[in-house]
Order: structure tokens, then sequence, then C-alpha cells
């Protein structure tokens, strides 16, 4: 299938282009690492705070890093297809006989896989530090992480090319970051927050993924969350990928 | 279409592009015919915002036209796209490679995007970068070559696919002059040695002269011109020729014996010179000055300017091309 080999030559592309900048590979995995030896400390003082769920400090905190990786991680990728754009290397592309939806999924399969590279090192690390958690939950994380992942990439790089324009792209991104970082419980858990403000989070779906993935931390994967949070994802991914090839077909449009 | 459409590099009949703004519609290219024979080089000329660009895209299957068709490499371009993209290739204006890829990073995915294999792309990507005499950079960033031989890459990129016809979009802009004469070298050897037709789009007159073997003129959406360079400077321009006499008396009377010329055009009296032109000027010269003779009027100073393409231009539109 002529789809699945262009998509694997744009993803091969793409994935050496990003190993030809190592500092970018570093700063990619030091970040949540920083988040864990920064932040996780404030973080082992509140479990004894009213309202604060129930497990480990770590179990708590994690989840929520794992989100805000595949949310943040996925979302700035559309300021590289602008650069991209703007090098002549889209519209070559496009003149190509190769698919048009390969040129978004094989980027979208790198930004996936160095996702999973950089979640799969806060992971390690928070074990370090004394995180505990089933293997089997590990690898439901990941999932998630991959969903978001592509999702975010995806949408990214749909935002961008049909901007075209750093300028407007970036305020977009700060619009978004902000409501969705705040809303989330990512950082810190909503069941801690007065009732409105959790009403109104709860409008927003990154907090059930966040809450799913608590739930999964915790060893409690029967209970409605995290068919709940995880079929969201799945939405959200499907609802991304379809938006993002829309755009790239209509290109030409 | 016609068959016979198959047998040119491109036929295009009635290619329309309009653009929707928020208030308006605004029609980029207004029905566009041209046919572009196998091995020709074809200029494509006119000023910034003429509709070159949109054209050129259009043909490439970089934008869908608005209504019109065309056959271009031999496929239908509304109905067999892909098969046009095969036998095509595009080298856009602002490059075609990303300043952090290596050379072979980029010459190799390129070609696997042809179906080539990764092999194939390496044999033929070093073959063109000698034959544009690019050898030595393959394992070099692209960002690090000059602008002449970042160009000569782009063209690389855009012929690893052996494609019989190659559209080049303003091929020298922002080239000093000896990478311009250079490529123009290139250029004109693709299609002697390989038989490439070449469609390129520029607004400059002097490469317009140099490269192409044909011209089309577009202003305004619309092709105003077409025609080998001499043959369009002779047709639509003429040589100037400029008589600088004795007195106005004496210009008068030269006025009126050029305006007794066949097809001679544009005459100004100023003081005691006449302006004209004239097609082949260098044969209709002597005949004028005889006759001025037999009326004892006795030019002091004879010039003859032969036309140029920016002639030609202000000519077909009545504007200069650089407006």
């Amino acid at each position: 299938m002529s789809f699945f080999r262009d998509t694997f030559i744009i993803f091969r592309r793409a994935t050496l282009l990003s190993l030809q900048n190592p500092a970018w590979v570093i700063i990619g995995l030091m970040q949540p690492i920083l988040y864990l030896v920064l932040f996780g400390p404030l973080l082992l003082r509140m479990t004894s705070v009213p309202g604060f769920p129930p497990g480990n400090a770590w179990q708590v905190f994690v989840p929520g890093l794992l989100v805000q990786l595949g949310i943040f991680g996925g979302s700035f990728v559309g300021f590289a297809i602008i650069n991209e754009w703007r090098s002549g290397v889209i519209d070559r592309m496009m003149v190509t006989p190769a698919h048009r939806v390969s040129l978004i999924a094989g980027r979208v399969l790198r930004d996936v896989m160095v996702l999973m590279v950089q979640a799969i090192v806060l992971v390690l690390a928070a074990m370090l530090f004394g995180l505990r958690v089933p293997f089997g939950a590990l690898l439901l994380a990941l999932a998630l992480v991959a969903m978001l992942g592509a999702s975010f990439s995806s949408l990214s790089y749909a935002a961008g090319l049909s901007m075209k324009s750093e300028d407007a792209f970036a305020p977009l991104i700060n619009t978004f970051a902000l409501p969705v970082l705040l809303l989330s419980g990512i950082l810190l858990p909503m069941s801690m927050a007065p009732a409105w403000l959790r009403y109104v989070s709860d409008v927003n779906p990154f907090k059930h993924m966040v809450e799913a993935l608590r739930a999964v931390f915790r060893g409690e994967i029967f209970t409605f969350i995290v068919p709940f949070g995880f079929g969201l994802s799945l939405a959200l991914v499907l609802i991304s990928l379809w938006t993002g090839a829309r755009v790239f077909r209509n290109q030409t449009r | 279409m016609l068959e016979a459409a198959k047998e040119q590099a491109i036929v295009a009949r009635g290619l329309k592009r309009s653009y929707k703004t928020r208030t308006e519609t605004v029609d980029a290219v207004q029905g566009i015919d041209l046919t572009v024979g196998r091995g020709e080089i074809v200029g494509f000329l006119g000023p910034n915002g003429a509709g070159k660009t949109t054209t050129l895209k259009m043909l490439c299957t970089l934008l869908e036209p608005t209504d019109g068709e065309a056959i271009v490499a031999g496929c239908d371009l509304r109905r067999d796209a892909r098969g046009v993209k095969r036998r095509i290739g595009y080298v856009a204006q602002g490059g075609t490679t990303m300043r952090e890829a290596k050379v072979s990073l980029e010459i190799v995915s390129q070609a696997q995007l042809y179906g080539l294999s990764r092999q194939e792309g390496e044999r033929r990507g070093k073959a063109l970068l000698k034959a544009l005499d690019l050898d030595g950079i393959w394992d070099r960033a692209c960002g690090s070559l000059s602008g002449g031989q970042r160009r000569r890459l782009d063209i690389v990129m855009g012929l690893i696919h052996e494609p019989e016809l190659v559209f080049l979009d303003e091929p020298s802009t922002g080239l000093d002059p000896q990478a311009r004469a250079n490529l123009w070298n290139h250029i004109r050897s693709l299609r002697d040695q390989f038989g490439t037709t070449v469609f390129l789009t520029t607004h400059y007159m002097d490469e317009a002269d140099a490269l192409s073997d044909r011209l089309l003129i577009i202003d305004h959406g619309r092709i105003v011109g077409e025609g080998a360079s001499a043959e369009l400077k002779e047709r639509l321009s003429g040589d100037a020729i400029t008589l600088t006499l004795r007195t106005a008396e004496d210009a008068a009377k030269s006025q009126d014996t050029a305006d007794a010329l066949e097809n001679a055009a544009n005459i100004v009296c100023e003081g005691n010179v006449v302006h004209f032109r004239v097609p082949n000027g260098a044969s209709v010269l002597p005949g004028l000055l005889r006759k001025l003779t037999d009326l004892d009027v006795e030019p002091i100073g004879v010039e003859i300017a032969r036309p140029t393409l920016e002639d030609v231009f202000l000519n077909l539109t009545g504007r200069s091309l650089r407006d």
C-alpha cells in the first residue's frame, strides 16, 4: 500500500531531521524530569490537605504530568509546519504523487514516537522517586499519552498549515493552553477545588482523562471514570486525525 | 479535449482561478489558453501580481482551477492529477529544502516519494548534483549552501524522478549576476541533454530573453502576447529611430515623411528632434534619408535602437514591467 510506504518515508525524514538537532532531543527529555525534581517535592507536602485524592502523591502527580506531556508535547508542532511550509517543503511534497494524508500522518507518527520516549523516561525517573504502579497501568498510560499526542499534533499541524503565520498561531496556542491547564487538575487535583470551580472543570474533557489515569494508577481500572476518560480521548483522536487529514487534502482548494 | 493535446507538453483552455476574500471575489487568472510543445523552453513573463505563479500552481496540481481544463504531460489535470504529478517536476519560487536538513536526506526522501528506492535516489541524486556542479555537498546541511548552490539543489530536487516537463518559478530571483548566468546554462543544457520541456516564469526581461525559445506575456490574469522574443520585438515594437535636424521646420518635414512610411508608429516631434518606431528600421532608414535629401533636408544626427522586451511589454500593456 502506497499510503503506508509514503507515511513511513515522511516519518523517517522527520525523525532523522529531529535527530540532527540533539539539543532539542535533550531539552525535550529534561523537561519532564525538571517537573519531577522541582515540583514533586511541593506536592508531597500537600497530601494532608483536605480534598487531596487517595493514593500516594506520585500516583496523583505523574498521571497529571503524563497528560500534560501528551497535550503540550503535541501542541507546538504547528510552528514546525509553518517553517516547513515557508521553506517550500510542503508545496514540494504536495506536487509529488505521495498521498496527501501521508504528509501529515508521517509527521504525527514521529511526534508520537518522541512523546513515547519522553513518557517512558518520565515514568522511569518517577519510579526512582518512589512511584509504584502495576505494569498494565503503565501500558494504559502510554496509550493515553499516544492518543493525546496524536490528537494535538494533528490539530496543531492543521492549525499551523491553515494560518501559515507564527504571529497568528502563537496567540491561538496561548488562548487554548492556559484554561486547559488550569481547569484540568493536571498540577493540583480538582477535588481540592471549591464547588463552582469543580463544576466549570467538569466541562473540560482533559480533566476526565487525568482522573481516569489517576484511577488506573491506583489500580481501579474497572470504575466508570476509566472507560469514560479513555473513550473521550479516543473520540478526540479520531476527530483530530480527520481534521488534520482534511486540512492537508484541501490545501489545493 | 482533443487527443492531439496529448502530443504537446501543455495545452490549457480557459484556465481560471478566483479567490474569495471577505468583501469580494478576486479573479487572479481570468481564462488562460496556452500551448507548450515538447522540448520547448517557454518563458512566462509578466509583472509581479499578473497571475504567473497562480497559473503555474494550477498546472502543477497545487491549486485547483476554478474553471477551464488542461492536459499536462499527456494527462488530464482534473481527472488524472496523479498522472500529471508523476511526469512533472516543480521548483517553487521560495525554495524546496529545510535549512537544517542534510542534502542527502532531502534528495533521497524526495526520490522515495516518487516511488524510487533509497539506493536509486542516492545514485540519481549524486549524478544530478554532479551535472549541476554540486559535487561534494551530499553531507552538508542545505542551509550552509550559497544562494546559487541552494537554487541548483532545488532544481536537482525537481529533476530526481526524470520528469519530461519541469516548471521553474522565478528561477534566478535573488542570485548575483554570475550565479544567474551559470544557472541559465544549466537550464539550457537540461533541454539539450535530456529533452526536458521547461516552463519558467520570470519578471526579468534578460532572463526571458536569454533562456526562452518562446514567450507568453501575461498581464492582469490574461495572456496578452505570444511569440519568440525577436519576433515579438519586430512585430509589436519595431526599432526606435531618432532623427535630429537643424531646425524645427526641417523636423516637421521629416515628420511628414515618416508619416508616409508603412508601419511607422508613435511618431513624435519635439523641437528639432523626431522620434518614431518602425519594424526593420535598418532597411527602412536609407530610403527615408534619400527622401529627406530630395526635400533638401539634412539630418545632423541619426540614431537607431533595437527594441527590448521592455518596449514590447510597454506596447502590449501600456505600462512598464517594473510598475
